[in-house]
């Protein structure tokens, strides 16, 4: 399989006042064709800004530095405006979290399907508006026909997210960015749209970028994780060997601290002492080393970069200079 | 088990709201319907549910921040749930409450210090002399260094603001803390912590928690009995362990199946619930879950099933369930 997508050495910046403040401090990503990607991390680890730069979306005030993102064979921080503009939604779809702030209140969810459609595919409008349907019976939303005609405050979080998913497919895109789609939802609908993507990834045949903070919501439906740390990659692994030999002395705490339904209730739960550094104060060396019970002379100096962990699969990959060489052994 | 610290009978609340473009239709929101339970002196009893299915409004109404439709609320033999303001205040210093915002819960003008003094000076628990060493003892009880105390909320992340949040409802000394999505904001590894702070001030101080949650693992986690609700009412009330290992209403099976699961057999052979929450402007009759629930019967869409004991401390709200082994989960439905 070809790589859809490979970034490299990916840098991004907050300008400051005070000057530049580095929040992506060189990332390096690939997503096969067909491949279900989980990317985990904390608030503020930058896992949805490295996603959004991809396609021009960074908020004000916040650049892509360096570094080089190659999409189907074109390089995606080079290009214009307009370039990126047809690139969004027909090559790369996006669901954001929130579907409440995403759709427009004063605008019937069949016209906004439409306008995507419209503007992607070039149909006329009853051409639109009849795919709006199909792609609403798609996503699973009851009597798609008669919803073209609902607004969003009459539709429910499950519904919109559904709503969100359909515009994200308007465009039949090779790879579909999922940023925390579930995060505002039940769990009960959570478990509804995470079936309903993982189904439609397997019948359209798209990549899936899934940017999410919750380990366990990720183990059932990537094919490999990457684990994110203050905009570095720590870790990054075919998912069982997350989960079976975690590596990273950051996934190996996240892991621990995560109470699952079959721990001893009651216990203290390890937890990883201190914070993530703030942008603009990272550390010279390694970003986790100020939290790391691993830590060695080197890692408050050197910047480890992802290698492959000594003795597991050679697509198992972690950036630490104690635990990647003696291999997931502990 | 000891006397129960509060309890609950028959609580009822409703939210009048007005619907149409120009608020011309009345209408009425059934947030929680005929909720009966006791909470132990010492104990962790966390609710769970989905969003509208009652388990905030229980814990507003159980601290008469909202004030409850119908019902009582006793603590110490005094019927909370019908105390004015004024007479609700001795109260209050007992029965407190951590918010899950962090961000809007903590005045962005006073300092960490002033905000932990109010409570003190307020309820009169220490004379002005003594403060500093009571605001000295408290950061340190949710781990944070007395330099704190001279701090603004902006300057704090969110695991400490929590932490804060955490110090002023200790300020009064309480017995009872109501944890209403106290962790839900924070990041994994910082929600550990907050979780162990919790477990430890339980032990130092002796208190009873009352969380509410909607991460079951985190629930099983910290709780000594559960009680699972839906659209207001109580389907199932159990000791964590029994309800985890052998929930018997269908809706918590459904819900305990929906729960991500970093182990990926389990993850793929799921028990989905179709559908969506019934609104609780117009909840369905008889049991409320009829219209997801899987074994629905004639009798579930007329009748509303009690809560009762199948097993010692196992409460459940299904016409089907009449003991924790004989079910008639296996038959097809009516």
């Amino acid at each position: 399989m070809t790589a859809l997508l490979d970034i490299n050495g990916l840098t991004i910046d907050i300008d400051r006042d005070s000057g530049p403040a580095r929040v992506v401090d060189g990332i390096d990503l690939s997503i096969l064709e067909g491949e279900s990607l989980g990317i985990v991390g904390e608030s503020g680890c930058g896992k949805s800004l490295t996603m959004l730069s991809l396609v021009g979306l960074l908020p004000n005030r916040i650049r892509a530095t360096g570094g080089t993102a190659h999409f189907a064979g074109r390089e995606l921080l080079r290009l214009s405006p307009a370039e990126l503009r047809k690139i969004r939604g027909a090559q790369i779809g996006f669901i954001f979290q929130d579907p409440m702030t995403s759709l427009n209140p004063v605008m019937r969810i069949g016209d906004q399907i439409a306008e995507a459609l419209i503007y992607q595919t070039g149909l006329d409008k009853p051409a639109a508006m009849a795919k709006a349907g199909d792609l609403l019976e798609l996503v699973g939303i009851p009597s798609p026909r008669e919803r073209l005609m609902a607004y969003p405050h009459e539709l429910s979080g499950g519904m919109r997210q559904r709503v969100m998913i359909a515009i994200g497919l308007a465009g039949s895109p090779r790879l579909l960015i999922a940023d925390e789609p579930t995060t505002a939802l039940d769990v009960t609908i959570q478990a509804q749209i995470v079936d309903l993507v993982r189904d439609l990834k397997d019948r359209l045949g798209m990549s899936v970028v899934w940017i999410t903070h919750d380990l366990a919501l990720i183990a059932g439906l990537a094919d490999r994780i990457a684990v994110l740390y203050a905009g570095t990659v720590v870790e990054d692994a075919p998912v069982d060997l997350i989960f079976e030999r975690p590596t990273h002395p950051y996934t190996r705490g996240l892991l621990a601290s995560l109470p699952t339904l079959t721990d001893r209730p009651m216990s203290r739960l390890p937890s990883i002492g201190g914070t993530p550094p703030e942008p603009g104060r990272r550390p010279a060396g390694c970003p986790f080393a100020p939290r790391c019970t691993l830590a060695v002379a080197a890692c408050q100096t050197e910047v480890p970069r992802l290698r492959p962990v000594a003795g597991s699969d050679p697509r198992h990959r972690a950036a630490c200079f104690v635990t990647a060489k003696e291999g997931a052994a502990a | 088990m000891t006397a129960p610290l509060l309890s609950v009978r028959g609580l009822r609340k409703e939210f009048p709201v007005r619907l149409g473009a120009f608020g011309d239709r009345a209408a009425t929101v059934h947030a929680l319907d005929d909720l009966s339970l006791d909470i132990v002196e010492g104990e962790t009893l966390s609710l769970v549910g989905e969003s509208g299915c009652g388990k905030s409004t229980t814990g507003y109404c159980l601290l008469n921040i909202q004030r409850p439709s119908a019902g009582s609320v006793v603590y110490k033999g005094t019927d909370i749930a019908r105390l004015d303001d004024e007479a609700m205040r001795p109260f209050r210093r007992d029965l407190q409450i951590v918010f899950q915002d962090p961000y809007s819960t903590l005045n962005p003008r006073m300092t960490i210090g002033e905000a932990l003094s109010e409570p003190i000076l307020f309820h009169g628990l220490a004379p002005k002399a003594a403060l500093p060493e009571r605001l000295r003892q408290l950061l340190a009880d949710v781990g944070l260094s007395e330099r704190f105390a001279s701090r603004y909320p902006h300057e704090l992340s969110g695991g400490q603001r929590q932490r804060v949040a955490i110090a002023r409802a200790l300020a009064c000394q309480p017995r009872f803390i109501v944890c209403d999505e106290a962790i839900s904001a924070l990041d994994v590894s910082v929600q550990a912590q907050i979780l162990n702070l919790l477990l430890d001030l339980q032990q130092k101080y002796r208190l009873t928690y009352l969380f509410i949650a909607h991460d079951l693992a985190v629930v099983r986690h910290i709780s000594d009995r559960v009680g699972v609700m839906y659209l207001g009412r109580l389907a199932e009330l159990a000791p964590a362990e029994a309800l985890f290992a052998r929930p018997l209403h269908p809706y918590t099976r459904a819900l305990l199946s929906a729960v991500p699961t970093t182990d990926r057999r389990t993850a793929t052979t799921r028990q989905r619930l179709q559908g969506e929450v019934p609104s609780p402007l117009a909840p369905p009759s008889g049991c409320r879950f009829h219209t997801r629930c899987p074994q629905a019967r004639d009798i579930c869409r007329t009748a509303v099933p009690a809560l009762r004991e199948v097993a010692p401390g196992h409460a459940t709200a299904c016409h089907a369930v009449t003991s924790p082994t004989a079910t008639n989960w296996e038959e097809t439905p009516a």
